[in-house]
């Protein structure tokens, strides 16, 4: 064992010890009441949230099967402030609810796997680590426990995993078969252009697509998010979301350089058709989860399309867009949850004059649907902007055309929310949403990261300077 | 690493124009001051938030002026050419190691002059609005925006590169669409707002790519550093940017035309004029400041400040030039059928801008040849002052009468004699007529154009007679025609000192700004040059002007049926105007018939009957089975699982066949 084995593997003893202390408090005979639980629950992610910031190293473990560095510990801080940020604003939902410890359990444990899988410097790591991290999540999709489309929301997660795994699996025994390796640079430096080689390749890319959701192996996704509690939605739709866009980074960077002109080009045909699918099927979405689950399909083909320019602007540009989107979409999901855990309400004629009684929310709404749709001088615009920029160094200016294109396009549906929360209240309209006080913190931070992380440019230097 | 993430804000370093070089930071800093403070303290500020951003728009404008002063006349030029300046920068981002974005104010004679106007009529309308929009339940709020549009106004003209120019130019979109959406109670106020809002985007997107292009190609931002490399025709980026092309022109020209797309779109010119007609759903204030002298005007300055590439792209220049005589001619006429005053006056601005456009188009670069670059900022300059005026006596008729449309005034000069005049001396100045400033500049606009271009100094010459017509037809039904009614309406006088004092200084402007000898301050390239009128050349226009005041005299100034006869005579032609050329409708067809119904309706349909149904299928087939069985085992799963096998198999052959 290293000598820095605490300080390079803090992050995940630190969930590992949230995990036990819940489990130890689950085992008490007398339950704590739900509001102290939860304070209590906050308060140690929020520790663990700070604690990214101290003591830092860059090293591995486990006979390089586990690799850690200040980027990555970046980038599992952002799913550490996420994590938080949900935990903060499904504290209305959670408080009724009879299995608060279950929840997070499943949900920290969740996490846990995607420290692995983007840690992972060896493909048996990454593996067990995006299964650590899907099958607790079909779990807790589950915990609607008395709308019937929790439970389908469920199934369907586990059983479209369960097609990925497999594909995800057969890559890897190819890949074994065909390098000898399971390890990174190994592989990286044993792969050639050959058919075999990038077929195997390519089924090992396919399960990763899977969990980003991009098309045509997005179909689970508007189900799933739809199905789910509001919660679960968003922590689907932020942290697993990005915590295979860093995992498929580390995939192309590390292991898979000398096929680069492969996975460029079919980058570059996947992203345009998530960009543009997404964006139709959004177009007339009525349910506001499902909407923001095809936006988030969209979104994640911008993301694409900058990996296909396999360079290190490009990985910057998503990391930073991350980020934003993190904030951007816990804003929208955010005031979404404190509606549905009151009115158990999702379309969006429901949100009809929705500003009459609740300003700050729907200001809220706004501002992340704005940077959402990419406006400045919200940080979505720059976000989108890098991206664009970043990928238009590997690709042609007709591709560019396209994906900005689809940027306005993606404007009509996000103005047409904007547009039924300030409408004229002619009709009944919902009344004032109480909102607590941990949800308004988290809904103030999410706002201020979208205002300030664009127009500050401290976080997108940072993350230069870390590549 | 939190040090790291707060990191450098970087001190400005700031080099000296005479005293007042830093001073121009507080003329961006003072309306953003003024968005923050109403943005925050609106509830404790209530009536004084009016008070605070005007005196705060007012100190403004003396700086503006007085940096103004001493660049013009006593620092700014340096060998009898104008200098660029750059007052401040501070570091931004670092895109690479060779690409950084800073974000400063850089000044040369186009800024300068800019500054002037944005913060002047800025500072008018501010002034104006105390009285216009007292009362209104979100008082703060109006001043708020308008101080955030303030800020990004002048934030891009005085911008150091295109990326900064990028930013504040989609600022300044948010803003507008904020303000044309003020009144949000009104359906069609918010239709109109977000119709503005897609449409410039389009275009903006055009700018984005446009940027991307020669910023990519050039390695820089910068705005020095891309005109220089781009005018040097032996510098490996000019050579690298015409030799590539693509569906037969090079990326030097495909750049440029998607800039002026970007442009087009906020000048309202044709086809992407859409949105500026239903604009006028603003605060009229709102339609002076925005839709009139400033943003709209943006696009002519964008062209402006890169005229020394766009002058080496002949293609590009050409087109500038056609889409804006064109939308000259086309606004014109359909201005003439309009009922709606502030229509009347939407479409003339997108007229004059298009005069703007042309003058450019038909420019050359450098020296007396450049008399169109200067003539077209001339006229910028001009109109800003004469068309705020328009507006503006717009807004206080409007507020008496409390109506839009024609049919509900006539009359009125008794009522409101201050506003008479000066709707007077504005509608003289935009019909040409000597001494008044409009005059000027489009007299210099007509020389340069007939100059270089013959076919286009006709249309303007026609479109210049079709403009004194429609103004003076708005003017006659507005004050003269019949005798004004006021039965059934307690009306209010003119209003405010601070609505009448706007009016007194913007047409004492109206009527003398002509008189400055503009090229001599403005040229192509920045070397001053004497430009006179000729009497002989400006008999022409002037009389045509003036047969276009007394054909609207003759139909309008009393109550006649005469302007009913003719409109029966072209009835069809009345109508296509009317409906302004069906263009509007056009865009709809396209996007309801065609992108709604032709592609987002199906794929909803896809998503909601095939995907849905299939399982509404199964599940009526199978309603025997208890319903947790029926809704886990539909047929959806198994699709999906289809769909992604077939997905895996395609990708795999996709890329073997790529192989061979």
């Amino acid at each position: 064992m290293p000598e820095n084995f605490f300080i390079l593997f803090k992050q995940e003893l630190w969930l590992t010890a949230i995990l036990f202390i819940l489990l130890i408090s689950k085992l008490k005979d007398k339950q704590p009441a739900a509001t102290s639980l939860l304070t209590g629950i906050n308060i140690l992610l929020l520790l663990n949230f700070l604690s990214g910031f101290f003591f830092n190293a860059e090293g591995s473990l486990f006979g390089k099967m586990f690799v850690t560095n200040h980027l990555h510990v970046f980038e599992k801080n952002i799913l550490n402030l996420a994590a938080l940020l949900i935990s903060l604003q499904s504290t209305k939902w959670l408080e009724n609810h009879e299995h608060i410890i279950e929840f997070y359990v499943l949900m920290i444990s969740s996490l846990l796997g995607m420290f692995f899988m983007i840690s992972a410097a060896n493909v048996l790591m990454l593996y067990v680590g995006l299964e650590l991290s899907t099958i607790p999540l079909a779990a807790v999709a589950n915990f609607d426990l008395k709308r019937k489309t929790s439970g389908e929301a469920a199934m369907k997660l586990i059983i479209s995993s369960a097609f990925s795994s497999a594909i995800l699996l057969l890559g890897i025994s190819f890949i074994y078969g065909c390098t000898g390796s399971l390890d990174f640079a190994d592989i990286n430096n044993l792969l050639h252009k050959e058919p075999l080689h990038a077929a195997a390749f390519l089924l090992f890319f396919v399960g990763l697509l899977f969990k980003v959701s991009a098309v045509p192996f997005h179909l689970w996704t508007a189900d799933v998010y739809e199905g789910s509690p509001v919660a679960v939605t968003s922590f689907l739709s932020v942290a697993s979301k990005a915590a295979a866009v860093f995992a498929l980074l580390n995939v192309l960077n590390k292991m898979a350089q000398p096929l680069s002109s492969i996975w460029h080009d079919a980058l570059i045909w996947i992203s345009l058709l998530t960009i543009i699918v997404g964006n139709l099927f959004a177009l007339r979405q009525q349910n506001i989860k499902r909407l923001l689950a095809f936006s988030s399909v969209s979104q994640v083909g911008f993301l694409l399309l900058a990996a296909s320019a396999n360079s290190s602007l490009g990985n910057a540009a998503i990391i930073y867009f991350i980020l934003i989107y993190v904030f951007s979409n816990l804003a929208a999901f955010g005031v979404i949850a404190l509606v549905s855990a009151v009115k158990q309400k999702e379309t969006l004629t429901d949100y009809h004059a929705f500003y009459t009684n609740n300003k700050f929310l729907s200001w809220c709404l706004s501002i992340a649907l704005f940077s959402l749709a990419g406006v400045p001088p919200t940080a979505g615009f720059f976000g989108k902007l890098f991206l664009l920029m970043s990928a238009s160094q590997g690709i042609t200016f007709t591709v560019l055309t396209i994906a900005a294109l689809n940027m306005v396009v993606s404007m009509y549906y996000y103005l047409r929310v904007v547009r039924t929360l300030f409408a004229n209240n002619e009709n009944e309209c919902l009344e004032a949403i109480e909102v607590p006080i941990t949800a308004k913190i988290a809904l103030v931070i999410c706002v201020a990261g979208i205002l300030l992380t664009g127009v500050l440019s401290g976080a997108y230097n940072y993350i230069i300077t870390l590549q | 690493m939190m040090k790291e993430l707060l990191y450098h804000i970087t001190a400005f370093k700031s080099l000296p124009l005479g005293e007042v070089g830093g001073a121009a930071l507080w003329i961006i800093l003072l309306p953003l001051a003024n968005f923050i403070l109403l943005g925050l303290g609106k509830k404790y500020l209530k009536n004084m938030a009016g008070v605070l951003s005007t005196v705060l728009l007012f100190i403004a404008v003396v700086i503006a002026l007085s940096i103004a002063y001493h660049y013009f006349f006593i620092d700014g030029k340096q060998n009898g050419v104008y200098q660029t300046i750059t007052i401040c920068q501070a570091h931004w981002l670092s895109l690479s190691p060779t690409m950084n974005v800073e974000l400063g104010i850089q000044l040369d004679a186009l800024s300068v002059m800019m500054l002037v106007v944005v913060t002047f009529i800025s500072s008018m309308v501010h002034l104006f609005s105390l009285g216009y929009m007292k009362g209104e339940e979100r008082y703060a709020n109006y001043f708020a925006y308008l101080g955030l549009f303030t800020f990004s106004m002048l934030g891009l003209v005085a911008a150091t590169n295109l990326l900064q120019l990028y930013m504040c130019w989609e600022l300044v979109g948010v803003s507008s669409y904020l303000l044309i959406g003020f009144y949000f109670e009104k359906p069609s106020a918010v239709a109109a707002a977000k119709k503005a809002f897609i449409v410039t985007r389009f275009a903006d997107l055009g700018l984005l790519i446009g940027i991307l292009i020669l910023s990519f190609n050039t390695g820089s931002f910068d705005f020095q550093t891309v005109i220089q490399s781009l005018t040097n025709t032996q510098s490996s980026s000019f050579i690298s940017i015409t030799a590539s092309s693509f569906l037969g022109m090079s990326t030097l020209t495909w750049g440029l035309i998607l800039i002026f797309i970007g442009g087009a779109g906020k000048s309202a010119m044709l086809p992407l004029h859409i949105w500026l007609p239903d604009a006028m759903e603003g605060p009229t204030p709102v339609s002076a400041l925005i839709h009139a002298a400033t943003m709209v005007v943006a696009g002519v300055f964008l062209v402006a400040k890169l005229f020394a590439v766009f002058a080496i792209d002949v293609t590009a220049l050409q087109l500038v030039g056609y889409v804006g005589s064109a939308s000259a001619l086309f606004a014109a006429i359909i201005a003439c059928t309009q009922t709606d005053i502030k229509r009347v006056l939407a479409y003339s601005t997108m007229s004059q801008i298009g005069y703007m456009m042309f003058a450019l188009g038909v420019s050359k670069y450098g020296g007396e040849e450049g008399l169109g670059y200067s003539a077209a900022l001339f006229h910028l300059f001009t109109h800003a002052f004469f068309k705020s005026l328009l507006f503006l006596c717009a807004g206080a008729v409007i507020h008496l009468v409390h109506s839009n449309e024609m049919k509900d005034m006539g009359g009125l000069r008794k009522l409101m004699p201050v506003t008479h005049i000066a709707f007077l001396i504005a509608c003289l100045a935009i019909a040409g007529v000597p001494p008044f400033a409009g005059f000027f500049s489009k007299e210099e606009i007509l020389s340069a154009t007939y100059k270089n271009n013959k076919g286009i100094y006709i249309l303007a010459l026609f479109t210049s007679a079709v403009t004194a017509f429609y103004m003076f037809r708005l003017y006659f039904s507005i004050f003269w025609n019949k005798s004004f009614d006021n039965h059934h309406h307690e009306h209010h006088g003119e209003g405010t000192i601070t609505m009448k004092l706007p009016l007194l200084i913007l047409m004492l402007c109206a009527a003398a700004v002509g008189f400055i000898p503009f090229s001599e301050f403005i040229s192509s390239d920045n070397h001053p040059f004497h430009s006179a009128i000729h009497i002989g050349f400006s008999i022409l226009p002037v009389v045509l002007g003036l047969c276009g005041i007394t054909l609207a005299a003759f139909l309008y100034f009393k109550q006649n049926d005469r302007p009913d006869k003719i409109v029966n005579s072209i009835q069809v032609l009345y109508k296509t105007a009317y409906r302004k050329f069906y263009v509007d409708e056009l865009y709809l067809f396209i996007t309801k018939k065609i992108i709604f119904n032709g592609i987002a309706k199906p794929a909803a349909w896809i998503d909601k009957n095939i995907v849905d149904s299939c399982m509404n299928g199964v599940a009526s087939i199978t309603t025997t089975i208890s319903a947790t069985i029926k809704n886990m085992q539909s047929g959806k799963v198994q699709q999906y699982a289809l769909y992604f096998f077939a997905g895996v198999a395609v990708l795999l052959m996709a890329v073997l066949y790529v192989w061979k």
